[in-house]
Order: C-alpha cells, then sequence, then structure tokens
C-alpha cells in the first residue's frame, strides 16, 4: 500500500493545524507528501507529472483547510486540469478506478455551526457532496473523511490529540484496512 | 655572510614561520604558537640565526603588526557598538587592572620586594597580550562570544590604562638608576619639555584631530583615490595612513597601538571599511607572526636554565593569581560559566606592554634588574603558554558545555552581519537587493564602482567599496556567517571567480548567480551554481508576453503560453548543458562560433517540443462528443 498526501494551503507558514498534522505523517513509510503551493507555485501544473504521482499510489489524501465551502484556489485548479476528460473519468477514463479518496479538511467553525440548525445551514456531508461526487466519477471510493473543527480555537493538547488520530487513520490505511465508504445517516438523504 | 642584511634576516624570520606554524597548525596549537616556537628556535638561545643585532631591524617593522591589529579591531568596532562596549571596559577592565595588581603586588611583598616594587610589579603584571588573545580568539572564531568581547573589552582599557602608568612608575623609583640608561631609554618627543597640563591638552588635541581628520579628511581622501582604480595606490593610503598616526602619536607621547585603534573606530561607518581591511590584513598578519616570532626569541632559555625552579613558581604564580582575579570578575559580572572560563583562560598571562614597562622600570631605577630579570623571563613564557591554555580551554573545558553552548551564542550582542552578501549593486543586484529589503531583508552588498557607492550609501544603504572577488574582502564582508552570496557582477569572468573563491572557502554559502546569456548560465551550472538566472530572459518573455496579448491572447491564455514556454527552454537549457559538457565543444569553438552553434540547438529544441506548447488545459473537445444533447 502506497499514499499520497496531495497538501493544498496558501499561507502554510501561519497555519497551526495543517503544518502540524503534516508533519505528524510525513514520516510514515510509504508516504509521499506533495505540497502543491510549494511545487507550482505559478499556478503552471504539470499535468502529466501530477497523473504519473496519482498511478503510483493507491490512497490519495487531499489535505487542506476549508475555504468557501470548498478547496483552496491551487486544489481546484489541480482539479480542472489533472482530472482529465477521458482519462479520470468519462469514455476511457479509468486510471483512477479503485484508488482510495480520502479528504483531509480543517474548518474553522466548530463542530455545532455544521448543523441545519447552525451558522453553516448545512452539515459537513452535505457541503463536501461536491468533492464526494468527484471522487464518485473517477470511480475512487470515498472514505469517511478526516475532519478537524474548529482550527482557530484548538488547544495545544487538542491538538496534539488530532495529530496522532491523524497518524493513526493513515497508518491503517496504509495497512491495508478497509473501511466504509462514508456512511449516511437517514436524516442526511440527499 | 653579513648576518645584519635585512633580507637575510627576513629569509631566517620567513623560513622558520612557513615551516613550523603549518606544523603547528596541523598539531591544533593554533599559530601563535607556532610563531613563538620558531622564535625560540631561530632565537639567540637556540639556533642563533638572528644575526648580531638579534633581528632589531624587522623587529622593528614588527611592532607595527601590533599597531594594525588595532587598526583593525577598531575598523570592527563602529562608535556606537564601542559606547555599547563602555560597562565592560570600564568596569570588567578597570577592575581587572586594579584587583589584579593588588593581587600580584600581594605576592611580590610575601617575596620581600618593598612597597614600590611591589606596586610597579603587579601593575604591570596586570597586563596582558592584546596580540595573543585576539589573535587567538578570531582564529577559534570566538570574538563575539560573551566571553570573547569581554576579554576585548578589558584588553582595550589596559592599552588605554599603559598611559597613566607610564607616567606614575617613575614616582615609585627607590634605587639609583644605572648610569646612563636615563639618557638612552627616554625618547625625545614634540611635549617632552612642556609642563603637565600642556601635555594633557596637546594629546587630548590630538586625539580630537585623528577623530576629525578621520571623518573629514581620510573618508574623501580614500573616495578620490577609490575613484583611480589604482589598487596598490588604495594599499599604500591605507598603510600611509597607520604609519602616519604611529609617527602622530609617537610625537604626543601616546601608545600608537591606541591612536591606530582611535582611528579605525573613526573609520568603521565608512563605505571603504572592507576594503581598508582587506588590504591591511596580509600585512598585519605577517608583521604579527614576525612579532610573535620576535616574543618566543626573547625568552632568556640562560636564566630559565640557571634557576628552573624560581622561572617555574613564576610562571606559575602568574597565571594562577591573574587566572583566580579573571574568574572572580566573571562571576561579579554574572558570565555564564563557560564564557567565563574563556574569558579567564584567554587573559591569563603577561602582555607585550610588560617588555616596554620592565625596561623603563629598570632604566629608572624602580626596580632592579635582579627582580625585572626573572619577571620578564616568566611574562615571556605565560604568553608561549597562553595558547596551549586555550587548546586546554577547547579541549577540556568547552566540551562540557557543548549543549549549553547555543543558548549563549543566541544571546550575544548581534554583529552587523547579513546573512545575505550581493556582490555587484549594479542594474541587476539592486532589484535583488530591494525585493529582499522590501521584505525586511537588509544584505551586505560589495560594489566595485565608488560613485555607485556614494550614490547608494547617500540613500541610506549599506555598500561596501571593494572587489567582490577577493578572499579576504569576502570574509571582512562576514562570508563565514552569511547564508546567500548573490553573484550580481557585470563582468561573467568576475562572477566565476567568486563561485570559485567561495566554493572553496565558504562552502556552507548557497551561491546565486547572475547569467549574461547562455554560454554564461552554462558556465555558471558548470561551475556548480544551480541557482541562476539569465538577465535577459524573464523580461524578454515579460515583453512577449505583452506581443501574444496585443494579438490578440487572452491575459490568462499568455500567461499561460508563457509558462509552458519557460518551462521547455529552462529544461533545454539544462539539457544542453548537460551535453555540452560532455562533449569538447567549449574546446574547439571560439565563443562566437559556440554561440551560433548553441542557437540552432536551441531552435532545433523548440522544433522538436512543439507538440508540447498546446495547452490543452480546459479544453473540452472530448467532452462535447459525449454529454447527451
Amino acid at each position: 500500500m502506497s499514499l499520497l498526501v496531495l497538501y493544498a494551503h496558501p499561507a502554510s507558514h501561519r497555519s497551526r493545524l495543517n503544518r502540524r498534522l503534516l508533519q505528524e505523517v510525513a514520516d510514515l513509510p510509504s508516504v509521499r507528501v506533495h505540497d502543491l503551493y510549494e511545487e507550482y507555485p505559478d499556478f503552471h501544473i504539470e499535468v502529466r507529472r501530477e497523473q504519473a504521482l496519482l498511478l503510483e499510489h493507491d490512497t490519495i489524501v487531499l489535505q487542506h483547510p476549508f475555504y468557501w465551502y470548498s478547496v483552496p484556489a491551487l486544489l481546484k485548479q489541480w482539479m480542472d486540469l489533472v482530472l482529465k476528460h477521458g482519462w479520470a473519468y468519462g469514455e476511457g477514463g479509468t486510471a483512477l478506478r479503485g484508488k482510495r479518496w480520502l479528504t483531509a479538511v480543517t474548518t474553522g467553525g466548530p463542530e455545532g455551526a455544521y448543523q441545519a440548525e447552525g451558522l453553516n445551514r448545512f452539515t459537513m456531508r452535505q457541503l463536501l457532496a461536491p468533492i464526494e461526487q468527484t471522487a464518485q466519477l473517477c470511480g475512487m471510493p470515498f472514505l469517511d473523511p478526516f475532519i478537524t473543527h474548529g482550527a482557530h480555537r484548538l488547544s495545544d493538547e487538542a491538538l496534539a490529540t488530532q495529530a496522532k488520530a491523524y497518524r493513526q487513520r493513515l497508518s491503517s490505511l496504509l495497512e491495508g484496512e478497509q473501511p466504509a465508504t462514508w456512511a449516511r445517516t437517514s436524516n442526511e438523504q440527499r | 655572510m653579513n648576518n645584519d642584511n635585512l633580507l637575510y634576516q627576513a629569509f631566517v624570520f620567513l623560513a622558520a614561520a612557513v615551516i613550523l606554524v603549518p606544523i603547528a597548525k596541523r598539531l591544533g596549537l593554533g599559530s601563535v604558537l607556532g610563531y613563538l616556537i620558531a622564535g625560540a628556535v631561530i632565537g639567540p638561545f637556540a639556533l642563533g640565526l638572528m644575526g648580531d643585532s638579534g633581528g632589531h631591524e624587522v623587529m622593528h617593522f614588527a611592532e607595527f603588526g601590533v599597531v594594525m591589529m588595532l587598526f583593525v579591531i577598531g575598523l570592527e568596532l563602529e562608535p556606537a557598538r564601542l559606547w555599547r562596549l563602555r560597562l565592560p571596559v570600564l568596569g570588567v577592565g578597570g577592575l581587572q587592572v586594579v584587583l589584579t595588581a593588588l593581587a600580584a603586588g600581594g605576592v611580590a611583598m610575601l617575596f620581600g620586594l618593598g612597597v614600590q616594587m611591589a606596586t610597579a610589579v603587579g601593575l604591570i603584571i596586570a597586563m596582558s597580550s592584546t596580540a595573543i588573545v585576539m589573535q587567538t580568539l578570531g582564529e577559534k572564531g570566538w570574538t563575539n562570544t560573551e566571553g570573547g568581547q569581554n576579554a576585548f573589552a578589558a584588553l582595550l582599557f589596559q592599552d588605554i590604562s599603559v598611559i597613566p602608568i607610564l607616567a606614575f612608575l617613575p614616582l615609585l623609583a627607590t634605587v639609583t638608576p644605572p648610569q646612563g640608561a636615563t639618557a638612552h631609554e627616554a625618547t625625545v618627543t614634540l611635549v617632552s619639555g612642556l609642563p603637565g597640563w600642556a601635555q594633557t591638552l596637546i594629546v587630548l588635541g590630538a586625539m580630537v584631530g585623528v577623530a576629525v581628520g578621520g571623518r573629514f579628511l581620510v573618508r574623501p581622501a580614500f573616495r578620490a583615490i577609490a575613484k583611480t582604480r589604482l589598487r596598490e595606490v588604495f594599499t599604500a593610503a591605507a598603510l600611509l595612513l597607520v604609519i602616519g598616526i604611529s609617527l602622530l602619536m609617537d610625537q604626543v607621547g601616546l601608545s600608537r597601538a591606541l591612536g591606530a585603534f582611535l582611528a579605525g573606530v573613526v573609520l568603521a561607518g565608512s563605505e571603504y571599511r572592507h576594503e581598508l581591511e582587506g588590504d591591511i590584513a596580509p600585512f598585519k598578519g605577517l608583521l604579527l607572526g614576525l612579532f610573535f616570532i620576535g616574543v618566543g626569541a626573547s625568552i632568556d632559555f640562560h636564566l630559565i636554565a640557571a634557576q628552573p625552579l624560581l622561572i617555574l613558581a613564576l610562571v606559575a604564580l602568574l597565571v594562577i593569581v591573574k587566572l583566580v582575579v579573571l574568574l572572580l570578575l566573571g562571576r561579579v559580572f554574572r558570565m555564564p560559566l563557560n564564557q567565563n572560563f574563556m574569558f579567564s583562560f584567554a587573559l591569563a598571562q603577561g602582555g607585550e606592554f610588560a617588555f616596554v614597562l620592565f625596561s623603563l622600570s629598570t632604566s629608572q631605577g624602580i626596580l632592579t634588574a635582579a627582580v625585572a630579570g626573572p619577571l620578564v623571563v616568566a611574562v615571556a613564557v605565560s604568553m608561549a603558554l597562553s595558547p596551549l591554555l586555550m587548546v586546554a580551554y577547547e579541549r577540556l573545558i568547552m566540551p562540557r558545555f557543548v549543549s549549553k553552548r547555543n543558548e549563549h551564542r543566541a544571546a550575544d550582542t548581534p554583529d552587523d552581519h547579513n546573512t545575505v552578501i550581493i556582490a555587484g549593486y549594479g542594474r541587476f543586484g539592486q532589484i535583488v537587493g530591494r525585493l529582499l529589503s522590501a521584505n525586511g531583508i537588509s544584505a551586505t552588498v560589495l560594489e566595485a564602482d565608488s560613485d555607485q557607492v556614494d550614490l547608494l550609501r547617500r540613500w541610506g544603504n549599506k555598500v561596501f567599496y571593494g572587489d567582490a572577488s577577493r578572499l579576504d574582502l569576502l570574509t571582512a564582508a562576514g562570508a563565514n556567517q552569511a547564508k546567500v552570496l548573490v553573484l550580481a557582477l557585470d563582468s561573467p569572468q568576475k562572477n566565476i571567480e567568486v563561485v570559485h573563491t567561495a566554493k572553496k572557502h565558504f562552502p556552507h554559502l548557497k551561491l546565486m548567480g547572475r547569467a549574461k546569456g547562455r554560454i554564461e548560465a552554462y558556465d555558471l551550472l558548470d561551475a556548480g551554481v544551480e541557482d541562476m538566472q539569465r538577465e535577459t530572459f524573464e523580461s524578454a518573455l515579460r515583453l512577449g508576453m505583452l506581443a501574444l496579448r496585443r494579438l490578440g491572447f487572452g491575459a490568462h491564455q499568455a500567461e499561460r503560453a508563457v509558462g509552458i514556454f519557460r518551462r521547455h527552454d529552462e529544461s533545454a537549457l539544462r539539457e544542453l548543458a548537460e551535453l555540452r559538457r560532455s562533449s569538447d565543444e567549449k574546446a574547439y569553438f571560439s565563443a562566437a562560433r559556440e554561440r551560433s552553434q548553441m542557437m540552432s540547438k536551441v531552435l532545433q529544441a523548440d522544433i522538436a517540443d512543439k507538440g508540447d506548447f498546446h495547452d490543452p488545459a480546459w479544453d473540452v473537445e472530448s467532452l462535447r462528443t459525449q454529454v447527451p444533447s
């Protein structure tokens, strides 16, 4: 098993949580960290190189902060250019079929804000639907996402616990864990 | 052969140094000990190669080594930094002289000397050797540590206190001076016939003169000389300055070293500081070496052989008394233990001033020859032992503090060495420098055009005059501490020269190079400079992008086209550099021929990659056929 972490944070130097999470897993064996903003500061993504990288790994982790209910701009650019029609989806687009997709996302708001009655009015489940569907279209099982809420208010202890949990999660994925894809509860039906 | 021939003497001195110093250095003993041993070997008590006059002519020059060393030390101490040192100089330095004089004087009284003689001995013993200490600290890179700074402060105070001590000593005379000695020793100066108040005024006047002259006369003079671009004249001017100040100081009865130090401080803020430092450094090093040889040669082995136990006891007492006082002072001034040890071990020896003061004391009837003789030998031996003490500190004591050392280092007074050096501050280097400075990073700049230096300094930039391909100048600019060296010189050959110098002497430096064109880019890559940029490439691409836009490309489309082309060209550049390296083209073709050869290869590569210039991003052609209408 090998795992590719696609890390996308436009201001990694300001990040406390994401950087820590990344550090925690960077030394795991068979994990390759690919820092998109470091690789492509000018947004000129090398599509063939990225596709080759994807082919080399069987689990793809997209680690990023949750910006306007979505991914940071460069990761969106990456999706637009790398996940090409005829390669990742559509006719003949089977390159990624069967590879597992794990979204590891951090949010500023607390968990309670992501509820029907909360500030954001929708659940994470609902807000992540476009990403889940992207994985789906590529034939990639969308794993139970690794979500960290309340990034700005996290205590040092909570940060350490969360980092350990992240490492644990990726380790078990590397060991061949076959988790069910994100299960739906009845009140979350589309 | 005439033994007193200057050339012959120089030959003996240099041969001894060239043979013995590298050996000492190799054994980890440092250069100072090497010179001292060389001196002892060629001295009158061993091989006796120094000629009948005992190498007096060469020694005369050698004294300038100490003067030049203080000039260079002064150059590194801007007045503001000197002002920050006032507490250590007056506190540490003052207490060191007073306490050591009291302690050493007390011990002297135990040996049965009278109060006057004991006072004289104490004051003389309180001096340490500026030359040995500063050279050793510099060699080990400890000058800017807390211990090193305090040691320097104490030495500075000692150098200043020699003047009042010289005036005070004659008052301690108890025995009739030996016949004829007084007339021989007393130097005739401008001020010797004048009353005390007039002497004081003249001395103060001379100091103010050096300070004012340095600022308003010497700096413009150097500027004018720099404009002639004659390097040897600049060197001559630097030497002239040091020698001139020495003469002036002799005339008013001040220490030459102190005058040179003052001149150095005045010029510390000037744009020619690094160049001056670089010009004086070889003379300083060589003459200081000769000076140490002289000290080694002056060790009287006959006296040691005659009274070995007495000399041994005196040396031990001298070193121990000084060590105890210094350690105590270190505690009082709250130096961290490790730094305190460095400070104390550095200063626990007699100094070169002791020789002068002892000979003055004997001639003025303050000390008898029977007292002064063994003490002179003890001081010389303690000076020779001093580098060994530092080696002992480095090997036995310092390792115990290694884990703590870094904390202390962080607390050191920040010196003015920047982490970035920009060589060449013309059209290219300036842009790099401005970008860095806009992001809060200041760079040390080396520029060889004196008009440019003036202009930039007027606008508050930190720019130094000099040729960056010189090792001494790079060292003076702080290449040992810097992280990045930007090669932005106009001349490609010079840039490559700097690369070679830097790679050899500062392997830790990250080099970044400006290349004129492709050939120069290949040369930089060959020399191992991976971070390099062709000076016209980016701007030509941007203009090309504007052309694409005028021709109807969208802004983002043009931007992407440029990005794709840039990537293609850069990878082609590296491939062609590799090809050129493996073939012998460099050797076969003239530069012009190579340029045209290369251009056809580049065009070839463009054609071969033609397909890659097409941008397939957001191409929906294949989708269109699939989407149900």
